[in-house]
């Protein structure tokens, strides 16, 4: 295949924005990383709430918990994001949705796709939580509630910290995939990494430069990520249980 | 290596000057004969030029045009078998696809440029744009300059992209720019007033005026920012393969055949909604059509 290498496109100054085209890579890298972190955050806490939730004797609260996972489960990623972004501002009354119309567009978008990857992500955090609560054996649920704990202590002090230390390798993918899912941001005009990348083939025409350079930095992203879950795996790892000494 | 032998081919052919006793085909053409079939890029949603209707067939001039020249092909490989694959292609992957020859040509609404001639070539120029704006008639939108600390929407890794966002700084006019996947998109944010305006190349904006539930409600104001040439993209340097193509497009301008497809797709209703763009012949096109030529404006 004929193709005229440039790698110096890099540093040449960008077409807008008074930068070099590694800088509008590095802008949206950390469009990326703050996308994904805030996201991280909304899953992790609505997706233990719900992972309780689904594990509760109460039948009516783990029914409506299951709802939700099958729902943000179950319809597709992309999908989503656009009910987020194009359909729920025209669903809303009038005022509320043009209100959200006439914020600054990244702010929009941001939004849109923080609030998307959120519940997508909490939905199948919320899976590991209920796993990881449901691998206990049933004695220790049993024995705390025995000794006089009420339901909510025997979560707070027996279940949920046993149940955290053994889902970290799942969460450990989980936190890896919304990284790569936020790339879908791109697709309502979000300028994150996979955008930025998009972008640069459009002002440089140099394809495999720019894809090649993003590669390398989701993928320092993830090693990153990685590193630190799998210290962080090892601290708190159960003794008796898998991986565990 | 391949251009060295691209060159005795083409040496040996204008030597000769004899056509049945041209040298064995080579790159692209090679490609078509030997795997009896050629890979058409198509876009999805550029109407009129080439997009799909309601029974998800691509049509459109630049298609139409595609057709014509892929007939040359076929006579000029002498494959009568030819396979025709249509591949949806985006403003995004529409030049890596053509380098890596996923794709052979692509005629839809693509900006021949410097910039692009670098990575791929472009055929004789089949149309000529002005970029402009697309804007509800009560938004109070007349010209560029009204744009300022508005939200302006336009298509990802379009040329008016590059313009608007460099308007925007040198000018200091503060303007919001939403990049949208693809023209349909961009139209939907200018639709839910996302936007006040949607700039891009004027044809292609008559082509969205066409699909709008209300088309009444809409209009295509403002200055030309820049004229534009649409090419149909081809391999880099395949002077064989763009010999043909070229020859195919200019036959089709200067018998006339090209003004009838111009009248069927800007002048008379079209797919989907049965809308007559109304967008007459410009200078620029009857000069295009008249003497035929792959110049780019930038």
């Amino acid at each position: 295949m004929a193709y005229a290498w440039h790698w110096e496109i890099f540093l040449q100054p960008a077409a807008s924005g008074e930068t070099t085209y590694l800088g509008w890579m590095l802008a949206g890298f950390e469009t990326t990383i703050a996308l994904s972190l805030a996201a991280w955050i909304m899953a992790l806490v609505l997706g233990a709430f719900m992972g309780v939730l689904r594990t509760v004797p109460n039948r009516l609260w783990a029914g409506m918990a299951a709802i939700y996972v099958e729902l943000f489960r179950n319809v597709p990623l992309l999908v989503q994001l656009f009910i987020w972004y194009f359909v729920l501002p025209e669903l809303l009354p009038q005022a509320w949705g043009n209100a959200f119309k006439q914020l600054n567009p990244f702010l929009q978008q941001f939004l849109a796709a923080h609030v998307c990857l959120g519940f997508f992500t909490s939905a199948r955090v919320c899976e590991q939580v209920r796993s990881g609560i449901e691998s206990l054996p049933r004695g220790q649920k049993n024995a705390g509630l025995a000794l006089g704990l009420t339901l909510p202590q025997v979560y707070r002090h027996v279940l949920l910290p046993m149940a955290f230390r053994l889902i970290v390798p799942p969460l450990t993918s989980e936190f890896l995939n919304i990284f790569k899912n936020s790339a879908v941001a791109s697709t309502i005009g979000l300028l994150e990494l996979a955008a930025q990348g998009r972008q640069l083939v459009d002002y440089t025409a140099q394809p495999y430069e720019s894809f090649i350079a993003i590669t390398a930095l989701y993928m320092l992203i993830n090693i990153v990520v990685m590193t630190a879950m799998r210290r962080l795996e090892l601290r708190v790892r159960v003794p008796g249980y898998i991986g565990g000494k | 290596m391949l251009s060295a032998r691209l060159l005795t081919a083409a040496l040996i052919c204008s030597f000769l000057a004899i056509p049945a006793l041209a040298a064995e085909p080579t790159g692209t053409l090679k490609k078509v004969k030997d795997s009896r079939a050629i890979s058409l890029g198509h876009r999805e949603s550029s109407i009129p030029f080439s997009y799909y209707d309601d029974k998800q067939q691509v049509i459109g001039y630049s298609h139409e045009i595609m057709l014509k020249a892929v007939e040359a092909v076929k006579a000029d490989v002498k494959v009568s078998d030819l396979q025709i694959k249509a591949v949806p292609v985006t403003s995004q992957n529409r030049i890596p696809l053509i380098q890596n020859g996923t794709i052979d040509i692509e005629c839809g609404s693509t900006t021949n440029n410097t910039e692009r001639q670098k990575q791929v070539s472009f055929s004789n120029t089949i149309f000529i744009i002005g970029t402009r704006l697309l804007t509800k008639k009560d938004s109070g939108i007349k010209d560029f300059a009204d744009l300022a600390g508005k939200n302006v929407v336009t298509t990802a890794g379009t040329t008016s992209e590059r313009l608007l966002r460099k308007m925007n700084d040198d000018k200091k006019m503060g303007m919001n720019v939403i990049s949208a996947k693809d023209h349909g998109e961009s139209f939907l944010t200018l639709e839910t007033s996302r936007a006040v305006a949607f700039m891009m190349d004027d044809a292609l904006l008559y082509g969205e005026l066409a699909k709008a539930r209300k088309p009444g409600d809409w209009a295509v104001v403002g200055t030309p920012q820049s004229r534009e040439a649409y090419g149909c993209m081809l391999p880099k340097d395949d002077a064989a393969f763009k010999k043909v193509i070229d020859d195919a497009i200019a036959k089709v301008m200067v018998s006339g055949e090209a003004e009838k497809i111009y009248a069927k797709w800007f002048m008379s209703p079209i797919p989907p909604k049965g809308l007559n763009l109304n967008f007459p012949l410009s200078d620029d096109m009857k000069a295009l059509y008249k003497a035929p030529n792959d110049k780019a404006f930038e």
